[in-house]
């Protein structure tokens, strides 16, 4: 039996211990908010945060994270009102939306890491994540504007 | 051959504009409202408008019937449906923004709500083609309206007062000659009541009073609940008692199973059967591919459990299909005379007598489409009737196709349209919906039908691959006298029936035989090709190949004749003047040529524009270039301006784009901006990345590590977008794909500018490099 904190809350799991984050989250315990893209860290749809870090649920077992606290986007902030989820809606960055919530979390994390990134380190910083749509422009302002006070 | 239009469309051409009946019960149960405003007599009949578009010529026409899109709660809440697919154009917000312009509805007091597949009741819900806001401007102002009219008139009954007296503002209706005010609450139940007013004498809002529209201050509708994780996606649908599903599918178009062993998969802990797949032989439009499907308690056991498949393929008559072989067959054909589509004058005789001949021969490969979301669906068989959950473009086609696969009555069939992760063409196409339900059904169980990121590039419905070779005949003052065009590439048709080896109109009219300059003698051909994959529409089409290749032909003719590119281009477009290429039956994106021409003067006129904006000329620093193209596609105008920064190692990077869109009438130009910031993206994406290879007939790519795309560190710096403001009545026309097919053109007019290299095979890859 694995346990885990999701969002504050405390989970368990009793099956196979190498099934990856992502599709716990999803299909056992009803997180959809985190994203399947590409199931080997190469797109970010499914980033989540895990004491403090951002990492790919698709390539992170549950057995990883036993013990820690993993933040996904629903627990974000109570209310959404996350700085980087407001500056989100203030510059109306999505399109289809899907890879957003990866997107977030990615700039969540970034922004506990470098709380006033240039837009170098933004640009840097953010291109784990992968946008079809391509929304990077605005991705790129929102993550600014979230470091100057949305 | 049927195709005479869009293949994808074969579902009743026949029908035109039409209204149906529709029942208390059935809007009350669509819209799940109580107090619903609902009337009695059937209504509609054409678009009374200026201007004609080819809605009604789509499956099902358009149905213009407050009745069936709005509802008032007594609580005042305005419910308006939202009946065609969100992609990301922003269309579920945007029609609905419509009608509520038109009703005087306040925004904040509007729910949408999206429609299920039902063509009958809605019209045509195909979200492609970038259609949405070009058929349905003036039917949503139109529902509008007669919302507006019928709660007036209830409020003139109540009052006795003349109708003309009152006037809906802001959610009420008020009779200022009293003061009195009613809320569009108050009334809902007396404007059931109220006959719907005749679309011929409906008077729409002069557009000085719009509140909303061409204004783009409003938020897509689903804003919140993307930020939050909270928007629904197909991946997201989870029903009680849902099996997980993935399925191993014959590795070459065109094979089948021979036989599988499921013993190892059975033992992946999470897995509980192994099925058979039904598959159909190819083409056959969008039926499954068959397989063995891997049935498990969640997605990532079916995931290992398919991995542990022991599987033999019989790979069938594409089992040879190869890319560096089939692009020498590419070549080969378009260095021959093909099947002539389009002749003005002489251009044998011409391209002979001229002083210099340019000749360009362009390659571009074939592209997937790579939505962020993968196929997937969730079906509900049980017994005689289906319900599917899917992201699909195409809800009414996917109703039929569920309906006929399964041999039940359509009206069994429903179909719940989610949010889609990206369209881009892939999810026009329903197999991923039509395997689901015949899982679903052998199971006797709900059931979701995962694509993984391999499975979504190996069975796309690619953009095909295309050899476009141009010449282009030049007198002794480097004035153009004749042009051959010669395209070939696999089409769109070969995947609904075998043999199709020549381009439909449809990719015909796509920037071949619509090519607007003023030259007096015009070849263009269409030698043939096979399929060997499964081709289908990707955004923009046959216009990125065709793009491409004459608007780098500009940049080379410019570069022969050592003149400017912006004014080669310009005088290659020639006079203001409508454009009737010699061409029977020329395909206008569906449109009727009269209120959709070819019209020069709004080519030159975004050209003029963004040259102005864009700064066109500007000195740039060594190693940077500026490119410029343009294009009319989706009966839009675009025109781009790309800078580029090479560096002394061949690195690429774009420091600014500069987008000029005349795209006529327009909801909202804050999503208009949106759509070509991703284009320039997309664009970008294709141009330098974008290429899916097969050997021994298989695709060679499978995932973003070798389908690569842009991401942000390589993305233009800044994207500006103009929109060109419409002159009064102005048709409306697309946005969602005219931005991609001119960046790639641009782009590489921008590499030789900077560099002297012509980069004339796409995707550019390491072609700079030193």
């Amino acid at each position: 039996m694995i346990k885990l904190k999701i969002n504050g809350q405390e989970q368990s799991w009793d099956g196979d211990p190498s099934l990856s984050l992502l599709w716990f989250l999803r299909d056992e315990a009803g997180l959809t908010g985190t994203k399947y893209g590409c199931g080997e860290a190469l797109c970010g749809a499914c980033t989540v945060i895990v004491d403090k870090e951002a990492v790919r649920a698709c390539i992170t077992s549950v057995n990883d994270v036993a013990g820690r606290e993993v933040i996904t986007i629903e627990g974000l902030h109570p209310n959404g009102d996350h700085p980087v989820q407001k500056a989100w809606r203030q510059l109306n960055v999505p399109q289809c939306g899907f890879c957003q919530a990866g997107q977030i979390m990615q700039a969540a994390a970034l922004l506990m890491d470098n709380p006033k990134p240039s837009h170098d380190q933004i640009r840097q910083g953010m291109s784990g994540n992968i946008c079809r749509c391509g929304c990077y422009q605005r991705i790129e302002n929102a993550v600014h504007l979230a470091s100057t006070g949305v | 051959m049927n195709f005479i239009d869009n293949p994808g469309k074969l579902r009743g051409f026949e029908k035109n504009i039409r209204v149906e009946k529709v029942s208390r019960r059935s809007i009350l149960k669509g819209l799940g409202v109580s107090g619903a405003f609902v009337l009695a007599a059937p209504v509609m009949s054409r678009q009374a408008f200026a201007y004609e578009t080819g809605a009604g010529k789509m499956p099902h026409g358009v149905v213009v019937d407050p009745r069936v899109f709005v509802a008032v709660a007594s609580d005042g809440t305005v419910t308006i449906i939202a009946h065609r697919a969100e992609m990301g154009t922003g269309v579920r917000t945007s029609l609905p923004l419509i009608v509520a312009e038109e009703m005087e509805a306040d925004w904040s007091r509007v729910k949408v709500e999206q429609a299920h597949g039902d063509e009958v009741k809605y019209g045509n819900q195909d979200t492609d083609g970038s259609r949405s806001t070009r058929h349905y401007l003036i039917p949503m102002r139109q529902i509008g309206a007669s919302a507006r009219i019928m709660l007036e008139q209830a409020a003139a009954k109540r009052w006795g007062v003349p109708a003309t007296e009152v006037k809906a503002v802001n959610h009420e209706v008020v009779h200022s000659a009293s003061g009195r005010k009613l809320g569009f609450g108050e009334l809902a139940a007396d404007a059931a009541k109220e006959s719907v007013p005749s679309i011929e004498g409906l008077k729409l809002k002069d557009p000085k009073d719009f509140r909303y529209l061409t204004k783009g201050q409003v938020s897509i509708v689903d804003l919140h609940d993307i930020t939050t994780g909270k928007a629904r996606y197909g991946a997201d649908v989870r029903l009680s008692g849902m099996k997980y599903a993935v399925i191993a599918r014959p590795p070459v178009t065109g094979g089948k199973l021979v036989s599988f062993d499921p013993d190892a998969a059975l033992k992946v802990p999470g897995v509980e059967k192994v099925l058979q797949a039904r598959g159909w032989p190819w083409p056959s439009k969008f039926q499954p591919l068959g397989g063995v499907a891997v049935i498990a308690r969640n997605t990532g056991a079916a995931i290992k459990g398919r991995d542990a498949l022991k599987l033999v393929w019989d790979d069938g008559a594409n089992g040879k299909y190869d890319s560096v072989a089939y692009r020498k067959e590419l070549e080969e054909a378009a260095r021959k005379p093909g099947l002539v589509v389009r002749q003005e004058g002489d251009a044998d005789a011409a391209l002979k007598g001229a002083d210099k001949v340019v000749v360009g021969e362009y390659y571009l490969p074939h592209l997937a489409h790579v939505s962020m979301e993968p196929p997937v669906a969730v079906a509900d068989v049980k017994g005689d009737k289906a319900e599917i959950w899917a992201p699909v473009q195409s809800p009414g086609g996917t109703r039929e196709d569920v309906a006929k696969t399964l041999g039940i009555p359509e009206d069994n069939v429903t179909v719940n349209v989610t949010l889609l992760g990206g369209g881009f063409g892939r999810k026009s196409k329903c197999d991923f919906a039509l395997e689901a339900a015949l899982l679903s059904r052998e199971l006797g169980a709900p059931v979701k039908v995962q694509w993984t990121r391999d499975d979504d590039l190996h069975h796309d419905f690619l953009h095909t691959v295309s050899v476009e070779r141009i010449e282009a005949g030049l007198d002794k003052d480097g004035k153009v006298i004749a042009w051959r065009h010669r395209s070939v590439a696999p089409s769109i048709a070969s995947t609904f029936a075998a043999g199709a080896n020549h381009a439909a109109p449809f990719e015909l009219g796509m920037g071949l035989v619509d090519m607007p300059f003023e030259i007096a003698n015009i070849s263009c051909e269409n030698p043939e090709a096979a399929a060997h994959t499964r081709i289908g529409w990707f955004r923009s089409v046959s216009n990125i190949p065709r793009a491409f290749a004459v608007q780098s032909m500009v940049g080379e003719i410019a570069h022969a004749t050592g003149r400017d590119q912006k004014e080669t281009l310009l005088a290659l477009i020639g006079t203001p003047r409508i454009v009737k290429p010699a061409v029977k039956d020329l395909w206008n994106y569906g449109e009727p040529f009269d209120s959709y021409p070819i019209d020069t003067a709004r080519l030159r006129k975004v050209v003029e524009l963004v040259a102005e904006k864009g700064e066109w000329g500007r000195q740039v620093p060594k190693g940077h270039g500026l490119g410029i193209a343009v294009h009319r596609s989706f009966v839009s105008y675009i025109a781009t301006i790309v800078e580029v920064a090479i560096d002394d190692k061949g690195k690429l990077a774009v420091p600014r784009v500069d987008t000029a869109i005349d795209c006529g009438s327009y909801v909202n130009p804050e999503r208009i901006a949106s759509q070509i910031e991703g284009a320039a993206i997309m664009g970008l994406s294709l141009a330098k990345y974008g290429e899916v290879t097969f050997k021994d007939g298989r695709v060679e790519q499978k995932n973003f590590d070798d389908f690569q795309v842009i991401r942000m560190d390589e993305s233009p710096v800044v994207t500006n977008v103009y929109i060109v403001p419409p002159a009064p009545g102005t048709p409306p026309s697309g946005v969602g794909e005219p931005g991609v097919p001119p960046f790639a053109p641009a782009l590489m007019n921008a590499i030789f500018a900077a560099t002297g290299k012509r980069i004339r095979s796409l995707p550019l890859g390491k072609q700079l490099e030193t």
